[in-house]
């Protein structure tokens, strides 16, 4: 048997490497493809405003996760790394002088080196330890940063923010940016870059060893690098795309203040990475995708969309650590035994009742609020198209059960889907 | 030097009560090895039940009863949320902890309403207790010291004297070999999270009538609490209690001298420079130290991280 220099298709961990390796373009094409079709698909104003808003998200995870997901490291403070690079933009904006002589689209890069520089100066100290000291340290900074707001004012504006005015630069190809949809493609344009950018780094040794650090930091410290200037490495990229969606916000909104630099902020980005799914690449693109989709829907519904949205983190914590990315991603293998089609039926039968309840639980729960903090002789409420009297017995006895006849068809038909999975996840045969 | 011992007494309130918050957080974490971020809202937890009790009981049994409602809930955490997520690692555990934190917020904000709650210092001790040099000192301040020393007392007296206290020491350092020796360790992890939290409960019962009952609360005293044991040093008791006391006196001190960056400056020799609307460090020159007390913690934790990167009592490796 002599040494074989190419890769054995037939050899799970060459495969493995060679298809970790590679980089495969279909998905940046068709991602490229959605981004300048969408505002065509969906024209109004208020769907560009979100898909903006969603698209600033996508690079703030990204850059969130090359720390958590890649690098292992927990950060409460990420916020201000945004923050600090869209502080820095709006002042660029404010340089008359020199905000004429740059076009707009390059504004970003201005953004993300403010952000990196921040990060540069945290870093050094930040990155000797990974785990609970990283990220104590990187709430200190981001509580201290953002306190700092309130007091340097001629930086942060002070409690109004700063604000300026993205059309004051050099016309980039005649475009003033005058208009949403003008800004939209712009901020499309620094997704797909930065995107891009970010996976590329990924694929980089240093990437590879900042997944090498967060899984054994004693063994890559025994091969010859240095855990620390692996994870100062990650941390400085990581500021540098968080300062690019910052200065992407502040072209978006011409206005930031000590809420982009807050704990509640940096909670946030936690909250829509974690959700999405640390583990894979385009985990945080869905996290942000269904976060703003749920924030922007679930609160013109209701007020109580923060009260769901914790519940909803505290239970993709516990239950699926994975995220969104990593339920998908669950169903790969039964995908190429090709027995997917094993499960439909039985997901249904336990995910609908499933829906049914969590809709009756939160039903009741709208109910409570109600009866507890409506105003005294506002008796009405309207929920899911029906207006009835919340002060009557007739409506809760009707939630009640309806949540729990849903929640007992879950649990009877749960052991079926859990046999379907089973089936669908063996090889061979199916047994009769 | 009157005002200085007004102080003093005022830094050692808020001193006492950071301790009685960060000692539990300081036990659960040397134990588990995790930082509860969720231990200050049951200190907000607390400061509710305790109101919603005093409606129909009166202060007293409030002091009783919601600091073990809070203990209970806390066990219940770690049994049923914890200890679940833990075989996950520790980074998701920490992240637990955070949507915990998030959740009871809203939870609290749902139940009570975003307003501040009318929790009052019971009239038992609504009196000024002494004066010093015109001065009130009003007695629910005494009261306070009394029960947060008290329970220090009783905490150090159980953790050294007593037989429990010896296990829960002894799984501190080896779990395993204690549970070898027949002991149900798991339950011990439960009992300290519940007793940490009580403690944090405590906190909030006897904190709630003067800092305010409000939504807001967790999270203004929270990260302080946090600051607090990475200054004394992640796992250590006693530097807990030093630093508690230290920042509450460094805040207090803070805030009642009128301390300008100008004079600071100027004292060390560095002379106001002309125009200072003009100056791009014009905020740096106008900072007084009531305007920064409230970030003095910080500032000081970043620098001790910087050159005494495991706190001030803590072990090299914690």
């Amino acid at each position: 048997m002599t040494d074989q220099l190419t890769t054995d298709p037939a050899k799970p961990a060459q495969r493995m490497r060679a298809g970790s390796m590679s980089i495969t373009l279909m998905p940046w094409i068709i991602a490229s493809l959605l981004l300048l079709f969408l505002p065509f698909i969906f024209q109004a104003n208020s769907a560009i405003t979100i898909m903006n808003q969603m698209s600033i998200t996508i690079i703030f995870a990204l850059a969130y996760n090359m720390l958590l997901g890649q690098g292992g490291m927990l950060s409460f403070g990420h916020a201000v790394y945004m923050g600090v690079g869209g502080f820095a933009c709006v002042h660029i904006m404010n340089m008359d002088d020199f905000f004429a002589n740059i076009p707009l689209p390059l504004l970003p890069v201005f953004g993300g080196l403010f952000g990196m520089g921040l990060a540069t100066i945290v870093g050094a100290f930040s990155t000797r330890k990974a785990g609970t000291v990283f990220a104590m340290i990187s709430l200190g900074v981001g509580e201290l940063i953002a306190a700092c707001s309130v007091i340097i004012v001629a930086f942060f504006g002070g409690e109004e923010g700063i604000s300026g005015d993205r059309t004051y630069g050099m016309p980039f190809f005649g475009v003033e940016f005058l208009q949403q949809i003008e800004v939209y493609y712009l901020i499309a344009f620094w997704v797909i870059i930065s995107a891009a950018l970010m996976y590329l780094f990924s694929r980089t040794p240093v990437g590879r060893m900042a997944n090498a650090v967060r899984d054994n930091p004693e063994r890559a410290e025994f091969l010859g690098y240095s855990a620390r200037w692996v994870r100062f490495y990650s941390f400085v990229a990581s500021g540098f795309f968080a300062g690019v969606a910052g200065a992407l916000f502040a072209i978006n909104y011409e206005i930031l203040t000590e809420e982009n630099l807050n704990l509640v902020t940096s909670g946030q980005i936690l909250l829509v990475t974690f959700l999405g799914g640390v583990g894979f690449f385009f985990g945080p693109i869905l996290g942000a995708i269904v976060f703003t989709l749920v924030q922007t829907v679930l609160s013109l519904q209701t007020e109580l969309w923060a009260f769901y949205a914790g519940v909803l983190f505290v239970a993709t914590v516990m239950f699926f650590p994975g995220g969104l990315a990593g339920v998908l991603m669950m169903h790969v293998p039964a995908m190429r035994l090709g027995k997917a089609k094993l499960l439909v039926v039985p997901y249904i039968k336990t995910l609908l009742p499933a829906l049914i309840g969590i809709l009756g639980l939160s039903a009741l729960v709208e109910m409570v609020f109600h009866f507890r903090h409506a105003a005294t002789g506002d008796h009405e409420m309207t929920l899911f198209w029906t207006t009835f009297d919340s002060h009557t017995l007739l409506p809760w006895i009707v939630a009640v059960v309806i949540t729990v006849a849903a929640f007992w068809l879950m649990r009877m038909n749960m052991p079926g889907m859990v046999a379907a999975w089973h089936q669908a996840n063996t090889v061979g045969k199916d047994r009769a | 030097m009157d005002l200085i011992l007004v102080n003093l007494i005022d830094g050692l309130v808020t001193g006492l009560l950071l301790f009685m918050l960060s000692a539990g957080l300081t036990l659960i974490f040397s134990m588990m090895g995790v930082l509860n971020f969720a231990h200050a809202s049951f200190y907000m937890l607390g400061a509710y039940f305790a109101y919603q009790i005093s409606l129909a009981l009166g202060f007293w049994m409030g002091l009783l009863i919601a600091p073990l409602i809070v203990g209970v809930l806390g066990a219940g955490v770690e049994r049923y949320g914890l200890r679940r997520v833990h075989q996950y690692g520790h980074v998701p555990e920490l992240i637990f902890t955070f949507g915990l934190a998030l959740l009871i917020e809203e939870l609290v904000q749902f139940l009570w309403g975003k307003n501040q709650m009318p929790y009052d210092i019971p009239e038992v001790l609504n009196f000024t207790a002494f004066a010093i040099a015109g001065n009130s000192i009003p007695a629910y301040k005494i009261f306070m010291i009394f029960i947060s020393v008290g329970i220090f007392i009783g905490l150090l007296y159980i953790l050294t004297k007593t037989r429990v206290g010896m296990i829960i020491q002894a799984a501190l350092s080896y779990p395993r070999t204690v549970e070898a020796l027949g002991h149900n360790v798991p339950l011990v992890f439960m009992g300290v999270f519940g007793v940490g939290t009580a403690l944090a409960g405590v906190a909030g019962v006897i904190a709630g009538p003067v800092l305010g009952t409000f939504p807001g609360m967790a999270f203004v005293l929270g990260s302080i609490v946090f600051v607090t044991i990475v200054i004394g040093g992640l796992g250590s008791l006693w530097g807990a209690l030093v630093a508690s006391l230290l920042i509450g006196w460094i805040t207090t001190f803070a805030k009642s001298y009128n301390v300008r960056m100008e004079d600071v400056l100027n004292g060390i020799g560095i002379s106001t420079p002309t125009n200072l609307d003009d100056n791009l460090f014009r905020d740096f020159w106008t900072i007084t130290s009531p305007q920064i007390a409230d970030i003095l913690p910080y500032i000081l934790m970043v620098l001790i991280l910087i050159f005494r990167p495991y706190g001030l009592l803590g072990k090299r490796d914690a």
